[in-house]
């Protein structure tokens, strides 16, 4: 396979890290909710836990635009 | 974009140029070139330091202008308060300067200058900036650690309650998780903004192509990627905040480790 035609493969693939990461964080804001209407008083004292995990779930996914992006870009 | 320019190119709005024959400026062997990027740093700081001094008459009964910029204030002394607790005082004004920083260059990035043939320049952007605003941040969990912990600061990288035989790998975890914090820190602001400002170049680039290929193609493809966009760039709007708040909430997690210990 030509090297030119591998990388865009590869950065086409690295799109799916992306979409898992959508996974992620939907994940994320979901149970939040789902738990926020249990008990909405509590809700607003874990407003600082809900923005750590979406952080930590949105950053995998934006390793995997870097890793498309240094495909097509710099290797 | 001319007509006959077959392709945008969406990542030539990163691009760093020397402003007004300054690209030849040396210090010590270093190009000190003033760039686009220099610029907008020096405009968001000129903004942020008159929204913050319009707050600052300390009048008993606060107007709508210092009623904001308390809100920001509140808003960070809260956040510090829940994360570090009465320590995290003293940390507000670098806290609240980071943020706003952030926020008022991803916002300023953001504003659709180019119609009247200004190019607003994202310096969040770029890692080189982010990287540096994440470096302060890691520098100030080093030296408030050791300043205040001494070597007992290492105890950070073994969690309370470890079994002994589980240190030996505990440890190099926590350790690489520690040292990787500067770098996710940095990364996720720089890649987050840029990703967007891709997004967006190239959606436009859709509408022109599209609508210079008829009005078929028009109405097909522009007309919808031209809606797409208005609410791509709500969304950015949300972003640019997040990222901020984000940005300024892990510093003071960060700040909390170093503080506290665990």
């Amino acid at each position: 396979m030509e090297m030119e035609a591998a990388k865009l493969i590869g950065a086409g693939l690295a799109a799916i890290g992306a979409g898992m990461a959508a996974i992620g964080v939907g994940n994320v804001f979901g149970s939040f909710l789902e738990s926020a209407l249990r008990n909405p008083g509590a809700a607003d004292g874990q407003q600082g836990r809900l923005f750590i995990g979406f952080a930590a779930a949105e950053l995998l996914g934006l390793l995997a635009f870097v890793v498309a992006m240094i495909l097509i870009f710099v290797a | 974009m001319a007509a006959e320019q077959a392709k945008v190119d969406p990542m030539h709005q990163f691009t760093i140029e020397p402003l007004a024959g300054s690209g030849g400026w040396e210090l010590a062997g270093y190009n000190i070139a003033f760039t686009n990027s220099a610029l907008w740093m020096l405009i968001t700081t000129v903004v942020l330091f008159l929204f913050v001094l319009g707050g600052m008459k300390r009048e008993l009964v606060p107007g709508r202008w210092q009623m904001t910029v308390e809100t920001f204030t509140g808003f960070i002394d809260n956040m510090l308060e829940a994360n570090i607790g009465k320590a995290g005082r003293k940390y507000v004004p670098y806290v609240f300067s980071l943020f706003m920083f952030i926020l008022f260059a991803n916002i300023l990035g953001l504003l659709p200058l180019g119609v009247i043939g200004l190019h607003p320049f994202t310096f969040t952007s770029h890692f080189t900036v982010t990287g540096v605003l994440a470096i302060i941040s890691f520098s100030i969990v080093l030296l408030v650690g050791f300043w205040k912990h001494g070597l007992h600061f290492f105890s950070l990288f073994v969690p309370h309650g470890t079994p002994l035989p589980m240190i030996p790998i505990i440890a190099p975890i926590e350790f690489i998780s520690f040292m990787v914090r500067p770098f996710s820190l940095g990364l996720r602001l720089f890649v987050a903004m840029m990703a967007g400002h891709v997004l967006l170049e190239v959606l436009s680039s859709f509408v022109i192509d599209g609508t210079n290929a008829g009005a078929l193609w028009g109405s097909v493809v522009g007309l919808p990627s031209f809606i797409l966009m208005v609410g791509i760039c709500a969304l950015e709007l949300l972003v640019a905040g997040i990222q901020a708040y984000v940005f300024a909430l892990l510093t003071s997690l960060y700040i909390n480790d170093a503080e506290n210990l665990h």
